[in-house]
């Protein structure tokens, strides 16, 4: 569709620069014309643009400004089309006011700028997976096709995805400019929140082709980087950094040979990342240190608590019990009182842990569903309930939606009831 | 979240079908090309294949010698895979409406077709962060 | 040429197979290098698993929009478990290439012999699907 040269066949200090200044621009070009929606149109062409005639012409001194003319070009065009289509199908033409757009070059507001668009993208308003895409093209510099390829969808549909987020946006009249520090308050958790999906959104998966998919992780701490950048006082962005950090510097270890899941208590800590663990560890002590515990912040403790253990067996499990005690508080979700229900067993037995799941089975959002059934198998097979474990496992594996997790908790139903045969096929003391 | 829409048939059915009136066909492709404009319009598209008939068909069992042992016909009666959709949505039950919509594709004299729709979800093959 | 190839292999109440671990460790090594040579030989167009038949649905359009969905099944139905679709340039490929999944190894390291459907994939853009 696009006879753009594939970006990734530039060279890399190109494709860098052409990502760090896409959403420079942006905010220059929303800001001048006030329209994010059409900013957001025309910065992407001006792109386009580049991609087309600078490998042939050369880059030109001031990239920034070439683009900033280019988008602004564009955006002037636009609206002149737009009057004239509107003269051509009004008979009374001359009663249009004139649209022009600002003349007056603003002093750029990069900062600024770049935060209000995110705080666009990740408005409330949108669901979950347009903002996550207009945010990684907005604010990331990624292009469609990037995105497209980094979820698996046509090139086509994702571009439909950010347009009509973008639509969203302009029905919901939100304007260009600085959130106020309420407005930050209430949708800063939605930002963190749309970063925390992407980086969810995880790795390049191991199988052959699709290497070369984007690393959605990376992109996300990128991301998440330049947010802190842009609010280097609030805990909870340090907080989101932190555990991301905290969790990617397991990424070495998290996987066998073959994409298998290697569970955190069974990981090769020599392969985690020490620089990451301490950047990550550096962060989360800064943020608790203002006093307040959020979301991230805690779930980032979480992770730091088992990242400084030098062995599974060295994981200070009574922290962790605190601190997901906390985290019910904070924020209570099903997910959270399973992982307390992990640590409770830890700390207290498999019995008491098994007690607490007991709570969840009246739950809705968790009956039936498969993570119930993982949990519950691991701590049966904790309290010797062999037999129960190899069911629940098996149950969990029916019903994860991932091929990684059910390979693993099929293995473990497997192992397990290799174990339980071995062991009934030894003559008991009597018969010996 | 990715889900598969097969749409299954019959010998039979499919005979029937081709004694349609020519713009009883039109009508119908045209339903089905809207309704891919509009999961492409909302960023749900994600691909849409027809296969071709059951005469063309094998069943593979196995490897004897290193090749492969095939088998050809499928038995009259039997349903067969016709064609697929793949949409990318944020529930389970818009999945189910997305089926919904292709079921009720018109047939002769514009009465839906009604044809059965199964939804599968996809597996993801990833490893997520841990 | 493009083909799908099916796995049509579980049935309504299926769950996941009880084998020995070794046994199910050698089986998923053998699909994942499978799909490793795929790709190595550019034939590797798409590889997915699908949830188990108890998440299956079924849907009809219904009155007024409002589709029919229900996860009944006939007992004797064979589910889709999982699809391939390869690129290959002869007919005698993509059987090959059905054997040797076919001949994944199962309980006892024994060769499942599972039926693969082999069927080709239309060329034709949608509009003139059948």
């Amino acid at each position: 569709m696009t006879d753009a040269p594939e970006r990734t066949r530039w060279d890399p200090a190109s494709e860098h620069l052409l990502r760090e200044l896409a959403p420079q621009v942006l905010g220059v070009v929303a800001r001048r014309f006030r329209d994010f929606p059409s900013a957001e149109d025309a910065v992407q062409e001006a792109l386009l643009a580049a991609f087309r005639q600078w490998p042939a012409e050369g880059m030109p001194e001031n990239p920034r400004a070439w683009l900033i003319r280019v988008a602004s070009r564009r955006m002037t065009d636009a609206v002149r089309s737009e009057i004239a289509r509107r003269e051509r199908e009004s008979a009374i033409a001359e009663e249009e006011p004139a649209v022009e757009p600002p003349e007056e070059i603003e002093a750029a507001m990069d900062s600024q700028d770049t935060l209000i668009l995110l705080f666009m993208c990740c408005h409330p308003a949108l669901s979950a997976s347009s903002a996550i895409a207009l945010t990684l093209r907005a604010v990331g510099g990624l292009t469609t096709a990037e995105i497209a390829h980094a979820f698996l969808v046509p090139e086509a549909t994702m571009a439909q995805r950010i347009s009509r987020a973008k639509q969203s946006i302009r029905t919901s009249g939100v304007p260009f400019r600085a959130p106020t520090p309420q407005e930050r308050g209430e949708r800063l958790p939605a930002v963190l929140r749309v970063l925390y999906l992407i980086f969810n959104e995880g790795y390049a998966s191991s199988i052959g082709a699709q290497l070369q998919r984007l690393d959605l992780a990376r992109e996300a701490i990128r991301l998440a980087r330049g947010t802190r950048t842009l609010l280097p006082d609030d805990p909870e962005v340090a907080g989101l950094l932190a555990l991301m950090l905290l969790t990617d510097a397991r990424r070495a270890a998290r996987a066998g040979s073959q994409g298998e899941i290697i569970p955190l208590d069974q990981q090769n800590r020599s392969l985690w990342n020490r620089g990451e663990i301490e950047e990550g560890t550096a962060l989360l002590t800064q943020a608790l240190s203002s006093g307040t515990v959020g979301l991230y912040q805690l779930q980032a403790a979480i992770a730091a608590v088992h990242d400084e253990a030098v062995t599974a067996d060295a994981t200070d499990w009574p922290q962790i019990l605190a601190l997901y005690e906390l985290l019910q508080r904070v924020a209570p979700s099903p997910v959270v009182t399973l992982n307390h229900a992990i640590a409770v067993a830890m700390v207290h037995g498999p019995a008491a842990g098994l007690q607490r799941l007991e709570a969840l089975d009246g739950d809705e959002r968790l009956s039936g569903h498969y993570r119930l059934d993982a949990v519950r198998a691991h701590l049966l097979e904790r309290l010797g309930e062999i037999e129960r474990a190899v069911q629940h496992y098996r149950a969990a594996a029916a019903g994860t939606a991932s091929i990684p997790e059910q390979n693993y908790l099929m293995t473990q139903a497997a192992r397990l009831e290799e174990s339980r045969e071995a062991h009934t096929s030894q003559p008991t003391d009597s018969e010996l | 979240m990715k889900y598969i829409l097969l749409m299954s048939g019959t010998q039979a059915g499919v005979a029937s079908y081709h004694t349609w009136a020519q713009s009883d066909r039109d009508r119908h492709m045209q339903t089905l090309g809207a309704i891919v404009n509009d999961l492409v319009e909302k960023g749900e598209f994600v691909d849409t294949q027809p296969l071709s008939g059951p005469s063309e068909a094998k069943i593979v069992r196995g490897e004897k010698n290193g090749l492969p042992v095939t088998d050809g016909v499928f038995p009259e009666a039997k349903e067969f895979l016709l064609g697929y959709w793949i949409v990318d949505v944020a529930t389970p039950e818009r999945a189910c409406a997305i089926a919904g919509k292709i079921s009720a594709a018109p047939g002769p004299g514009g009465i839906p077709t009604n044809m059965p729709i199964e939804v599968r979800q996809f597996i993801d093959a990833r490893t997520r962060p841990h | 040429m493009k083909y799908m190839l099916m796995m049509n292999t579980m049935r309504a109440g299926a769950g996941v197979p009880a084998w020995p671990k070794n046994d199910l460790q050698a089986h998923i090594a053998f699909m994942l290098g499978l799909n490793r040579d795929l790709q190595q030989s550019g034939e590797f167009v798409q590889a997915e698993g699908l949830t188990f038949p108890s998440q299956a649905r079924q849907v009809r359009a219904g009155k007024d929009g409002v589709p029919i969905t229900d996860g009944v099944f006939p007992e004797s139905k064979e589910f889709l478990a999982g699809f391939w679709i390869i690129d290959v340039e002869t007919p005698e490929r993509a059987y090959a290439i059905a054997g040797r999944i076919s001949a994944a190894p199962g309980p006892g390291g024994v060769p499942l012999n599972m039926p693969i459907e082999v069927r080709p994939v239309m060329s034709a853009p949608p509009a003139e699907m059948m």
